[in-house]
């Protein structure tokens, strides 16, 4: 099953330190090795977005920046074989923020993708 | 069930632990210790402890190493027992070799080799002495993490049979004297194929499983999947591992497409081509450049790739270039012969030239032995009967289709077609 993982925080003053950003890439590493990490990426900040909004029949689109605390940083896609694998593995990559970037604050929300076994016939 | 218990929270994470974990564990036991069998009731014991200590204790910050580290002391426990013992045989006069055991940095030796180990346990778990079925549940066991209930709900078989073949297979390999050890150039082309085809008769039966009331199992797709995307960062430049993997993501994307809402199924030409998964397809599409970046096009599995990516390269059935699916099958006919193939190729000339063209490579294949109980034979044989306005022929195919298989969804979509074609209408 796949799960999609969020992770948000507030903008930093400061880039991330290359040792977290070289700890980050060597777990990206394992977990694609290990079969499941399928696609990660950082986000842009949402000045480089847009929003588009329906609200009352009505189509709007507003260019970024949000004015929402917390922005989304980056994403990934896990295939594993259960909720708390892909739990497992976010943990692993908040633990390098805690152990490499001192007060840095931020959450991974961990979201199942709908796959092949929700869709097929009544449990047995 | 009132409340959440945080126990049965632990013990969840604990075994979403020991499934990133557990092969590396005992791979990386198994060079210690000489014997796969014994390296996995080592690993085994350290879950056991984490399974005490870690609700109580909390989980640790690297739970790999810490499993690692405690199975590994307990590995040299053992090793020590072993070696006292060994000496006091000596000293009654035999000669025993004494292995090497407590080397000082067993960490380091350990972390740096893992890959090699992992890739070792691969070869052992699938090594010829072994037959098929145990290969395929010593894979999932070691390397999948799967305990032998899950392995036993997979396949559909009773319990105490996985844990027979389980057993059986570890004697069997300490009988014989399997070394932990990579196959040698010579035997390296043999060793893999055994390896792949462990591999893709576990994707097979999820992807259309030969018994059982559910078309398909995609977990143990999944499974499969994962350990081929394993072996492929093991052994990068193995063609046949990269084709093999591109056959089974470009499978795997249709599983969604392959199920109806009430869990019928949907043959191939018929499937809603938006339910496709694009991620699986494009990485499909990227293991077979790199088999055939490696010369590797020409391999039994990066062919079945090929033909596989004909398929999700069409955007509807109408644009599928049925002449290159001939084509691949034509070459694939010839690096790996078999009457499967053939029956493959017989629906692709159907496609491409015409159902009588189909019909006689198929008609070759009436009297070949091997495919007396394979249902996909008069499966095939009536889709051709049918198009060509035979319908009672067609008809009588179908029910035969419907007697030689287990699977009971594939039973009734057999069933439906020797329906359609009593009602005397034809097939689309």
């Amino acid at each position: 099953m796949r799960y999609l993982v969020i992770l948000k925080a507030e903008q930093p003053a400061t880039p991330p330190p290359p040792e977290l950003m070289e700890a980050i890439m060597k777990l990206g590493g394992e977990a694609a090795a290990a079969g499941a990490l399928l696609d990660t990426a950082g986000l842009a900040p949402s000045g480089a977005g847009a929003l588009v909004a329906l609200a009352g029949g009505r189509l709007s689109v507003t260019d970024g920046p949000f004015a929402e605390a917390k922005e989304l940083i980056s994403y990934a896609l896990y295939e594993v074989r259960s909720k708390e694998e892909a739990v497992e593995w976010t943990s692993r990559f908040m633990k390098l923020h805690r152990d490499l970037w001192e007060g840095w604050e931020g959450e991974s929300t961990v979201l199942k993708v709908l796959g092949p076994e929700d869709f097929g016939p009544p449990a047995t | 069930m009132t409340v959440a218990d945080p126990h049965r929270a632990t013990h969840r994470a604990i075994e979403a632990v020991w499934r990133i974990e557990s092969a590396r564990v005992i791979a990386g036991l198994a060079r210690l210790v000489r014997d796969v069998g014994l390296a996995e009731e080592l690993a085994q014991d350290a879950l056991v402890i984490a399974l005490e200590q870690w609700p109580e204790a909390g989980v640790p910050d690297n739970p790999g190493a810490w499993l690692m580290a405690t199975a590994k002391h307990r590995a040299i426990d053992l090793l020590r027992r072993q070696t006292r013992y060994a000496h006091k045989l000596e000293e009654v006069g035999r000669d025993l070799d004494v292995r090497q055991w407590a080397e000082p940095d067993l960490d380091a030796a350990i972390d740096d080799q893992i890959g090699d180990d992992l890739l070792r346990l691969v070869f052992t778990a699938c090594h010829p002495v072994l037959p098929t079925e145990s290969r395929v549940a010593l894979t999932l066991r070691l390397l999948g993490g799967l305990t032998t209930e899950e392995i036993a709900r997979a396949f559909l078989i009773a319990e105490p049979t996985v844990a027979q073949r389980i057993v059986r297979a570890k004697r069997t390999l300490a009988a014989k004297k399997v070394e932990f050890e990579l196959p040698a150039p010579h035997e390296l082309a043999d060793r893999l194929s055994s390896v792949l085809g462990a591999i893709y008769l576990i994707f097979n039966e999820g992807y259309a499983a030969t018994g059982g009331d559910d078309w398909t199992r995609p977990e143990l797709c999944q499974e499969a999947l994962r350990l081929g995307r394993i072996l492929a960062g093991l052994a990068p430049g193995e063609p046949e591992v990269h084709g093999l993997v591109g056959l089974m993501e470009i499978q795997a994307s249709r599983l969604r497409a392959r199920t109806g809402p009430s869990g019928d199924p949907v043959l191939l030409m018929d499937q809603d081509r938006r339910l496709w998964d694009r991620l699986l397809i494009r990485r499909g599409m990227e293991a077979i450049d790199r088999a055939e970046a490696l010369g590797g096009m020409f391999g039994p599995y990066a062919l079945q790739a090929a033909i596989a990516a004909c398929h999700a390269r069409a955007p509807s059935r109408e644009d599928t270039d049925w002449e290159r699916i001939a084509a691949l099958y034509q070459v694939l006919a010839h690096v790996s012969p078999s009457p499967v193939v053939e029956l493959n190729m017989a629906v692709a000339v159907g496609m491409a030239t015409g159902p009588a063209e189909g019909l006689e490579i198929v008609d070759r294949l009436v009297s070949e032995r091997t495919l007396a109980a394979y249902p996909q034979l008069p499966a095939v044989r009536g889709d051709l009967l049918a198009r060509l306005g035979r319908l009672e022929e067609a008809r009588l195919e179908f029910e035969r289709a419907a007697t030689l298989t287990r699977n009971g969804r594939e039973r009734a979509l057999f069933l439906d077609r020797a329906a359609d074609h009593a009602k005397g209408t034809p097939a689309g």
